[in-house]
């Protein structure tokens, strides 16, 4: 009997913790059909963050490291220039990348650093209970935004894949989107691409995943989806910022 | 052969013979002629890489990617420096990585100034990063010492898969002096039980320090802690200087020692017999040589650049036995031997 659907090799059959309707289980199985596609298996470290993804290791097949809040791009550099012909995967949250690594991902995507990183945005801080997140929706409740986001006094927004976008290096960011099966094509594609063009030395790629996290949002799974659409999608706006060969970049 | 040499550039050329030709740090002085000299010579080196970091919070933490591949990286840096790593030496103690962090004291608290202090003393020794872990800290006292314990912090780092700190102060990392390097210094360690070098033909490997359940971190505590007593029962090292029939035993280590051991000598000039213990880690710290001296000496006078931290570690080895006196300069001005032994026969 012909085999026409299994586990990538990359990824082990141990239960993801994650809740149901989370999409860190998604993009982890993404990620590691992608390493096989690829054929990068043997190369591979992935980096674990913290956050509710802290415990990536658990599931990935590969060589794995995890690395203090927000510092993956300064641990990530450190592996890949120790070892050029490894393969280095960044797993990030929003709090872990885009508040306590604000600096470290800034300096890696501008120095160019020949590794992906792959951000899950989701708005919220997941594993410490739904507080505010640098990427928390003007007037979005959290824990720690009751009364809904206010930017008086907090703020708007980061918008980490337009802000890389600023900086002259990084050759791929793109942001993509778990809310349906087009954009699950588009976001497992963006992955196998990040990853192909690190294999070819391209230097840095980046790709920024909105995802879902019903438990923190107070919805179900299905809400979630329709919330994505309705709020997320419109402040965080998908699409390509920056997809160049190195050799568009040198000119 | 002997080369006159500045202790910062010294110690970076014997990392690199020791095979750390990975470098990661961001500028600060008194320690800029390390970044320097290795954004010099590691692009020169097949597989070496300089890396100007954006913090020093990165710096540490491209340390510790860099030898999750079992290979050799420095870092190094001066006091709100090394403030800022102390994140990531725990990050590594936690994960036993090994790492070497140079440490080159200035003044403090705050931004205080460029000048040489000891007053990172209890930073070093005593945590600085947080949970349970101990940092084998080593202390030179001149710039041949800032080589040869620069390349001993690399063994001991990789023999024992632990952070090592070398702590200096700004005069050692600044003054000249002859020094002697060996072409190469081999490492003897091989890694490829747990480092990350892609799961070929094997299991994949993982590095981290979380342990989520309490009794599983509790035995992992304990395991480090007994790899902390063997460090402590192995590697503690001092010099003694005349204390065979020393009653008065002074204690000072680094740049500070020198000072002493002129002091020393005035003081048998005047017939007193004085002598020196010179801790040449300062964690594990040489307890047990104090104590012995405990039951010949008088007293004990810790002299340090600092308003006194290692005495409290002069007074637990002594256990109560002997009166511990102390004597100490900051701001960066380092004492005189006439002012050490005026502090000695003060307490007579």
């Amino acid at each position: 009997m012909q085999k026409v659907f299994e586990r990538p090799k990359s990824l082990n059959d141990k239960p993801f913790h994650y809740c149901p309707g989370c999409g860190h289980g998604i993009v982890h199985r993404m990620m590691a059909e992608a390493i096989d596609e690829l054929g990068l298996h043997d190369r591979t470290i992935v980096i674990s963050p913290v956050g509710c993804s802290v415990f990536a290791y658990w599931y990935f097949e590969t060589d794995n490291v995890q690395a203090a809040h927000g510092r993956a791009p300064a641990v990530g550099t450190g592996l890949k220039r120790a070892n050029p012909d490894s393969i280095v995967i960044s797993y990030q949250g929003d709090g872990d990348l885009a508040s306590s690594g604000t600096a470290e991902i800034i300096h890696a995507a501008a120095r160019g650093e020949n590794f992906t990183v792959i951000f899950i945005n989701n708005a919220i801080y997941g594993m410490t209970g739904g507080q505010m997140a640098p990427t928390t929706l003007v007037g979005q409740t959290s824990s720690t935004s009751p009364y809904g986001r206010d930017p008086k006094f907090a703020g708007y927004p980061i918008h980490v894949s337009e802000m890389l976008a600023t900086l002259k290096a990084p050759r791929y960011i793109e942001r993509t989107s778990l809310n349906n099966v087009a954009n699950l094509t588009r976001t497992k594609r963006a992955i196998k691409k990040a990853l192909d063009m690190q294999n070819k030395g391209e230097g840095f790629t980046f790709v920024e995943v909105l995802s879902p996290c019903p438990t923190n949002w107070g919805l179900d799974p299905n809400e979630s989806i329709d919330w994505m659409e309705s709020s997320m999608m419109p402040e965080f706006p998908l699409g390509v910022f920056r997809d160049l060969k190195s050799a568009e970049v040198r000119s | 052969m002997k080369v006159l040499m500045k202790g910062n550039e010294a110690l970076s050329e014997a990392a690199i013979r020791a095979g750390a030709t990975l470098y990661f740090g961001y500028p600060i002085t008194p320690q800029n002629e390390v970044g320097e000299y290795m954004s010099r010579r590691l692009p020169t080196i097949p597989g070496g890489a300089y890396i100007q970091a954006e913090t020093e919070v990165a710096s540490i933490n491209m340390v510790y990617g860099a030898v999750c591949t079992g290979r050799r990286a420095l870092t190094s840096s001066s006091s709100p420096g090394i403030s800022l790593m102390m994140e990531g030496i725990s990050y590594l103690a936690g994960a036993e990585l090994p790492a070497v962090v140079v440490s080159i004291m200035r003044g403090g608290p705050g931004l205080g100034n460029i000048n040489p202090e000891q007053a990172d003393y209890f930073q070093a020794t005593k945590g600085g990063g947080h949970g349970s872990y101990r940092m084998v800290v080593l202390a030179p006292a001149s710039v041949q010492e800032m080589t040869d314990l620069t390349v001993l912090a690399f063994d001991l780092a990789d023999k024992y898969r632990n952070p090592v700190m070398v702590a200096a102060d700004g005069n050692l990392g600044q003054m000249m002096e002859p020094v002697e390097l060996k072409d190469s210094y081999p490492n003897l360690y091989n890694h490829s039980e747990w480092a990350l070098t892609g799961a070929r033909d094997r299991k994949g490997h993982t590095i981290t320090s979380i342990y989520l359940d309490a009794d599983e971190m509790e035995d992992y505590i304990h395991k480090l802690y007994r790899k902390y007593g063997e460090i402590e029962r192995v590697e503690t090292r001092h010099e003694e200087y005349l204390t065979d029939d020393a009653e008065v035993v002074i204690v000072a280590y680094g740049i500070v020692s020198r000072v002493v051991r002129s002091a020393v000598e005035l003081l048998r000039q005047e017939g007193i017999k004085a002598g020196m213990v010179r801790p040449i880690t300062l964690w594990p710290y040489p307890k047990a040589v104090l104590r012995r001296l405990a039951d010949q000496a008088k007293f004990f006078l810790a002299c340090e650049m600092s308003m006194g931290q290692m005495v409290e570690d002069v007074q637990l080895s002594v256990e109560g036995h002997r009166p511990v006196y102390f004597y100490g300069r900051s701001g960066g001005n380092v004492p005189t031997p006439a002012e050490v032994v005026a502090a000695v026969k003060q307490r007579m």
